[in-house]
């Protein structure tokens, strides 16, 4: 094995994390956009698992396991984008602090049939002041709401944007990774020139 | 005997309700931490040059050896346990050998990763628009 001169280079990863109640499409977004099928991992989780070094002995501890599914965008050579979904049970609220260490923002997915279900979802980056975008996910038979009304209804901050998407497209997908993307660079008081 | 789609051998009495037939954590012996390195979903690995063939690669399981193969070009650690199906924490674990071994080379996220300017974020923006 020999790389000859040049050691590859390192791409930059961003992470973007995309959350939402059950069943409210997050996959389904990851793998539009994503450049692969989506990719799923696992993390096995006992309760005696955690602050010990040992798994031997402690077979009869209920082990869990918690699905992560993710997805890739390639931007250019250097620099990539990591979609990641939260896992839907709130109650491993640790598994998605490790999601959400250093990642860019969030896109959290709101069905309005069942809008309580993504509540979670937005507390949770309100309090970790991670910038995130609310994308409406389009149901067939569900009844059309107003961004707006989606905004007072989760009582979002006004900056918040809210985006209406299918997650079945594509362009759907990214025009929400945008709005995701130009929200964090608003933010930081630098707005991302519109084309 | 019959098979499931996966094409392995379908066996009645074990169902999903059992477990899975092998604990994910017996490939490492029950070791759930690495002996060194954090591993970030997102650090990316590289295997040394010729690390398959070194000296401190004899003792090598089968799993260490595939990490090797999917690491001859820089990949993330979420992917490689994606590509093998392996847990995470028992990616990190074997990931932890390898490195303390020296056979992979660990580049863990720069702050630059956490915090891009805004040129990398104007960046993303014209690159999702031009996917």
């Amino acid at each position: 094995m020999d790389y000859g001169h040049s050691e590859p280079s390192i791409p930059l990863a961003l992470k973007i994390l995309v959350a939402g109640g059950f069943g409210v499409g997050k996959t389904t977004l990851v793998g539009s956009v994503s450049e692969v099928r989506p990719l799923h991992t696992e993390e096995v989780l006992t309760t005696a698992g955690i602050g010990t070094d040992d798994v031997l002995g402690i077979e009869s501890k209920r082990t869990t396991t918690v699905a992560m599914d993710f997805g890739r965008i390639t931007i250019n050579d250097d620099l990539q984008v990591y979609l990641f979904g939260t896992p839907g049970q709130e109650r491993f609220w640790f598994v998605w602090d490790e999601l959400a260490f250093g990642a860019l923002g969030a896109v959290v997915l709101a069905d309005t049939r069942r809008l309580a279900d993504c509540f979670p979802s937005v507390d949770y980056f309100e309090r970790r002041r991670i910038p995130f975008v609310v994308g409406v996910n389009r149901f067939d038979g569900a009844r059309r709401f107003t961004p707006d009304a989606v905004r007072q209804a989760l009582d979002l901050d006004p900056n918040v944007p809210v985006v209406s998407c299918d997650v079945r497209d594509r362009q759907s997908g990214k025009h929400v990774l945008v709005a995701l993307v130009e929200h964090v660079a608003a933010k930081r008081g630098h707005p991302v020139p519109t084309r | 005997m019959p098979t499931n789609g996966s094409g392995l051998p379908h066996h009645d009495w074990l169902d999903d309700d059992a477990g899975p037939v092998v604990r994910p954590y017996t490939v490492t012996g029950g070791r759930v931490r690495p002996v060194t390195g954090g591993f970030d979903l997102l650090a990316f690995v590289l295997a040394a040059p010729g690390a398959t063939r070194a000296p401190e690669a004899a003792q090598l399981q089968p799993e260490h050896r595939a990490i090797l193969a999917l690491a001859r070009e820089p990949i993330s650690v979420a992917e490689i346990a994606a590509g093998l199906d392996l847990v995470v924490g028992v990616v990190r674990v074997l990931l932890g050998d390898l490195l303390a071994s020296g056979l992979i080379a660990l580049h863990e996220p720069s702050a630059m990763a956490h915090l891009p300017d805004d040129d990398i974020l104007q960046a993303v923006v014209n690159g999702l628009r031009a996917l």
